[in-house]
């Protein structure tokens, strides 16, 4: 049997590093397996020790395009720990905060890295010289995101001006009007988005996905909620554990997670669609229904437009923030420290991100535990790629290449989170 | 009628926390102070976008990062963009999905790329987390600065 191996060095517009192994055999896929071989990174034990009030700023480094959720989740769960409940105009602010970072990470990934692979440019840079005025509005769009991050956070990467309890400084009404005027620019850049991106054109590969997000009464889900599933999954965040299960792979670094009962499953934005479609706003529903997409979806290749119907929902929704927007008394509740565990779970652009942690009578962390979105869809993004790479078997390497990698940017997997990315081998016999 | 001040700005990219790769802000960090009017230092993390920004509306920028190509530590290398494509700079250390030279040539494409364009780039030795700047790429740092002093007068 002769064995052709096709090597890339690295694969472009994904974040990290790591490998993708596929093994074709008779003209069947054995094998497709996401080796991550970025060294562990240790935060869980790094956070232990240190103080309860840390953990936001600690997590934050997690990730430099996604800190918001790392401090979301860490600050909920510490509240949870400490029995408080933060609402009103701190509330608030915290899902205007997440609307910024899913616009700004959301618009990077539609235009820079994944828009290329749709319209058959090797990079963002090769589809700016023919598309000048698209790419303009996909990063005019990111900058809003930017500048709401700015604002709340206290600047753009790694946000310094959030905390256990709420904020260190919160907004006047007239800071956050100028951003309104932005935001309502950004709008409708987000409505040219999704029309754009309907307008590709997509493999028929829907799957059988077991998706998984958080489900809150009346929003579109950002800070908390349930965690629903469509095969009937409802728990509170508390119960994560009992259902999920994170575990070693011996061809990878990052952890995989599966559900305890039904293996792999699928986090963000699909899966986020289509188990609140019923929650976003009326134009975000509007355009994703122009856009030809049904109540919910489940073709990874389609993630693209619900992105951007995302990116629609969180302008809408940062701007009725704003609207509704009175400044707090205080910038933060109070806290007293105490022993206890506290459970959150949030939505990262890219998906359920959770955080557990037990906290010692004066407060230090004794015991952390973070599953980011990236770990948990693992198993699916190899998944995907057994299934769809039979059809393109066919295909030069080169081509068949293309396609692996869009199969895995259809995830904009953050490897630096679950810990780096990627080479590709193919190996046919 | 004058002509207003032109717009000069010197960004130092890179990760204080990781070794060489700080030698961009170290750079900034010794030419603060010591620029004359209308140039602006700034340091910046080296994610695309958001640098994208800072060659947009500026006469002039100068942008120093490290870089890994194989030369011996402390080598400074010196590119025209307005010349020159730049190479691809595998060396910068940011975990984002896109660079410095990703920005420059996204720039280049849209047609925004400052009248004047240059970019630093410093050999690195070594990115360990914590670590401080090697020593020849220390030395580095005090030739180039006297370089880019030179180079905006």
């Amino acid at each position: 049997m002769t064995h052709k191996t096709i090597k890339v060095n690295y694969l472009a517009r994904v974040e990290g590093e790591g490998a993708l192994r596929v093994t074709v055999r008779d003209g069947v896929v054995r094998a497709a397996e996401l080796r991550i071989f970025e060294p562990p990174r240790f935060f869980e034990a790094l956070l232990r020790g240190r103080a309860f009030a840390e953990a936001p700023d600690i997590t934050a480094r997690i990730c430099g395009i996604c800190p918001v959720a790392y401090q979301m989740s860490a600050v909920h769960a510490m509240e949870n720990a400490l029995d408080v409940h933060v609402d009103g105009p701190l509330r608030a602010l915290r899902r205007l905060l997440y609307c910024g970072e899913w616009i700004e990470s959301h618009a990077l990934h539609i235009y820079l890295l994944h828009a290329p692979d749709f319209l058959g440019y090797a990079g963002a840079i090769d589809m700016a010289r023919d598309h000048p005025e698209t790419v303009r509005r996909g990063l005019a769009l990111k900058k809003v995101g930017n500048a709401v991050l700015s604002l709340l956070g206290g600047r753009e990467v790694h946000p310094i001006n959030v905390r256990v309890g709420g904020f260190y400084r919160t907004p006047t009404p007239q800071e956050l009007a100028p951003l309104a005027e932005n935001l309502r620019r950004a709008r409708e850049a987000a409505l040219e988005t999704v029309r754009w991106t309907a307008g590709f054109d997509f493999p028929d590969c829907n799957r059988d996905y077991e998706l998984v997000a958080l489900r809150h009464p009346q929003e579109y889900p950002f800070n908390e909620g349930r965690i629903v599933s469509n095969r009937g999954l409802d728990i509170s965040v508390a119960e994560y554990n009992r259902h999920f299960v994170e575990e070693h792979i011996a061809h990878s670094t990052a952890l995989h997670s599966r559900l305890r009962e039904r293996n792999r499953y699928l986090v963000g934005p699909l899966a986020r669609y289509s188990l609140n479609h019923d929650r976003l706003s009326p134009l975000a529903r509007e355009a994703a229904a122009e856009a030809g997409l049904g109540p919910s979806c489940t073709n990874p290749f389609q993630s693209i437009i619900v992105r951007s119907v995302e990116v629609l929902y969180a302008c809408d929704e940062a701007l009725r923030i704003i609207e509704h927007y009175q400044e707090p008394e205080r910038a933060a509740v109070e806290l007293r420290p105490c022993a206890g565990v506290g459970y959150s779970a949030t939505e990262a652009p890219r998906g359920l991100l959770f955080h557990r942690y037990r906290l010692n009578g004066d407060g230090t962390i004794a015991e952390a535990q973070i599953v980011p979105p990236t770990a948990q869809n693992q198993p699916s993004i190899e998944e995907d790629l057994k299934t769809f790479i039979g059809d393109w078997l066919e295909l030069p390497d080169a081509a068949l290449r293309e396609r692996c990698e869009q199969t895995v940017r259809n995830y904009d997997p953050c490897i630096s989170c679950a810990t780096h990315f990627l080479n590709l081998e193919i190996d046919r016999a | 009628m004058l002509d207003p001040m032109p717009c000069r700005r010197i960004i130092g990219l890179g990760n204080r926390g990781r070794g060489d790769d700080a030698v961009g802000r170290m750079v900034a960090a010794g030419l603060r102070g010591r620029v004359p009017e209308g140039v602006h230092v700034i340091e910046h993390d080296g994610e695309s976008a958001g640098l994208l920004e800072y060659l947009y509306g500026a006469d002039a920028v100068y942008l120093v990062d490290a870089a890994v190509s194989g030369a011996a530590p402390g080598t400074i290398r010196r590119f025209d963009v307005l010349e020159e494509m730049l190479p691809a700079l595998p060396g910068s250390a940011s975990t984002h999905a896109l660079g410095l030279a990703e920005a420059v040539e996204l720039a280049r494409a849209l047609g925004q790329l400052p009248a004047r364009c240059f970019v630093y780039v410093v050999e690195a030795g070594s990115f360990e987390v914590g670590a401080r700047l090697s020593p020849a790429v220390a030395t580095a740092v005090d030739t180039l600065t006297a370089r880019i002093l030179e180079d905006i007068r």
